[in-house]
């Protein structure tokens, strides 16, 4: 078997004597959409602050491309990150975001612009930021993660605060980029939106990854046949687990 | 180009564009032109300059800090997600809020002396009043950081900004005057140095009036510093003390910000 992209493994964190992560063990392979869902606070965004480097975990390892990361940075520039909406300085242009990114990603890799080009950006891009509404800087987030190609993308609830109609175009580069062999780890709430990119799911509940495997596995595990329903049932299971 | 620099320019090119920033330049402007045009003595209107500078520099650098720092949060988020070195950023980010800062007071405080033509020497000492606000600016804002990075709530982390300056601009002196009057009947030099060394407001302070020649307004620690090291030996001292409280902060700033979650 081939050693899948992204290993995590045991992986534990505590923020003060708050346990966010217990022990959680998960794999994302190479061209496929990982999902990663659960309610709030299950450490979701934990999970993914910690394969960035964001956040130092307590506990258990991660590798990306086979090797370790923990205090690496060298490996984050095979990876785009779409964060959930953020506030940027706001006195830069959307422009100038970008160029502080390929300053600091180094020239040479050829950029992927079609995003810009497909959500009208380009009128925006030389506006400041702090003008800029929450969708279109969301629309910048999206463009950043795909404008160096990389190989693997973490998107963090990346359709929200976009209208369907950007919201169809963001789901439809990200299935173009799955086939080009591109891998992605998604977050979000929105189950429809999962069922029609993820081919593996992770199901995680207060720190735990209860379930990790592909999308046709958990809908046959739980005997439900949408997503939105097996994770239902996942939950009311998980419920139960943790009062036994 | 390494990350620093590259941080910097982007940092600084955003903080530049602030508001706030072009209006504590201008303030500065007001005031230095006001005075010059009511006393025909560059160096008395420097001399009263002094508490100005002394009083707000560190008020603006700290709180500026720490509210900028606070808003570019997720901003940091984003770098951090790039293939960057984290020490490497902090410097980074430093700079890019230090810098902008330095310059608007340089600029504000310097251009009206520059317009009005000054000689030599005034031309001195308003180069060590334009250095003794370059350096509080570097460790308000090494302490802005250091504040912004420990405390995970911004209004906590405001709060903590302004009960610094405070205790270092009004609350020391109170102690200090409170401590010399208690044990007024026991040799305090020595006791009277130590704590003027303790606070960079102090030390700028005294720095600047030991170049003023106004030895008669230093007041108490003033007058033992100087009877103390003596003029040369003085500035030596007041500079390595000074130096430490810009490299101190910054130090405990980089250490917390390679270990932080964010």
């Amino acid at each position: 078997m081939i050693e899948p992209l992204v290993r995590i493994a045991n992986l534990g964190k505590a923020f003060g004597s708050l346990p966010v992560l217990r022990s959680v063990d998960l794999v994302a392979r190479s061209g496929r959409v990982l999902a990663i869902v659960g309610p709030n606070g299950a450490g979701k965004t934990t999970l993914i602050k910690c394969l960035l480097g964001l956040t130092h975990p307590d506990a258990g390892e991660i590798t990306f491309g086979g090797s370790r990361v923990t205090g690496e940075e060298g490996y984050r520039s095979r990876i785009g990150y779409m964060p959930q909406i953020a506030r940027y300085p706001e006195n830069l242009t959307g422009a100038e975001l970008l160029a502080m990114l390929q300053d600091l990603r180094g020239a040479g890799t050829p950029l992927d612009t079609e995003l810009i080009q497909l959500l009208e950006l380009e009128p925006s891009l030389a506006k400041p930021l702090r003008v800029l509404s929450g969708g279109t800087r969301q629309k910048v987030n999206a463009v950043m993660a795909f404008l160096f190609s990389p190989e693997l993308l973490v998107l963090d609830e990346p359709t929200a605060g976009l209208d369907p109609l950007s919201s169809r175009i963001l789901k439809d580069k990200i299935l173009a980029a799955r086939a080009s062999g591109r891998s992605f780890i998604v977050t979000s709430h929105i189950m429809n939106e999962l069922e029609e990119l993820a081919d593996d799911v992770a199901f995680m509940l207060e720190g735990r990854a209860l379930f990790v495997g592909t999308l046709l596995e958990l809908k046959r595990i739980t005997a439900q046949t949408t997503l939105e329903r097996a994770i239902a049932t996942m939950m009311r299971r998980g419920v139960l687990t943790e009062a036994a | 180009m390494n990350t620093l620099l590259k941080v910097l320019k982007y940092q600084s090119r955003d903080a530049a564009r602030s508001r706030w920033l072009i209006a504590y330049a201008a303030f500065f402007m007001l005031v230095s032109e006001v005075l010059l045009r009511f006393s025909a003595d560059p160096m008395k209107v420097q001399l009263s300059l002094v508490s100005v500078v002394l009083f707000l520099v560190p008020l603006v650098s700290i709180v500026f800090g720490t509210v900028y720092l606070y808003n570019a949060r997720e901003f940091i988020e984003l770098l951090l997600a790039q293939p960057v070195n984290r020490r490497q950023l902090y410097g980074g980010l430093y700079l890019g809020l230090t810098l902008p800062l330095v310059l608007a007071f340089v600029i504000g405080l310097g251009t009206p002396f520059l317009l009005h033509g000054s000689d030599g020497s005034a031309i001195g000492t308003l180069a060590w009043l334009l250095t003794s606000g370059v350096v509080l600016t570097c460790v308000f804002t090494g302490i802005a950081s250091l504040i912004a990075l420990r405390c995970e709530d911004r209004l906590r982390g405001l709060g903590a900004a302004i009960g610094a300056w405070m205790l270092l601009t009004v609350v020391y002196d109170g102690f200090v005057l409170f401590v010399l009057a208690a044990f007024s009947s026991y040799p305090l030099e020595h006791a009277a140095l130590g704590l003027m060394l303790a606070n960079p407001i102090d030390i700028a302070r005294v720095s600047l009036l030991l170049r003023f020649d106004g030895a008669a307004m230093m007041g108490y620690t003033g007058a033992v510093f100087l009877d103390f090291f003596g003029k040369e030996y003085g500035m030596a001292v007041t500079a390595a003390a000074l130096s430490l409280w810009v490299t101190m902060p910054l130090l405990f700033g980089m250490r917390a910000f390679a270990r932080r979650d964010f």
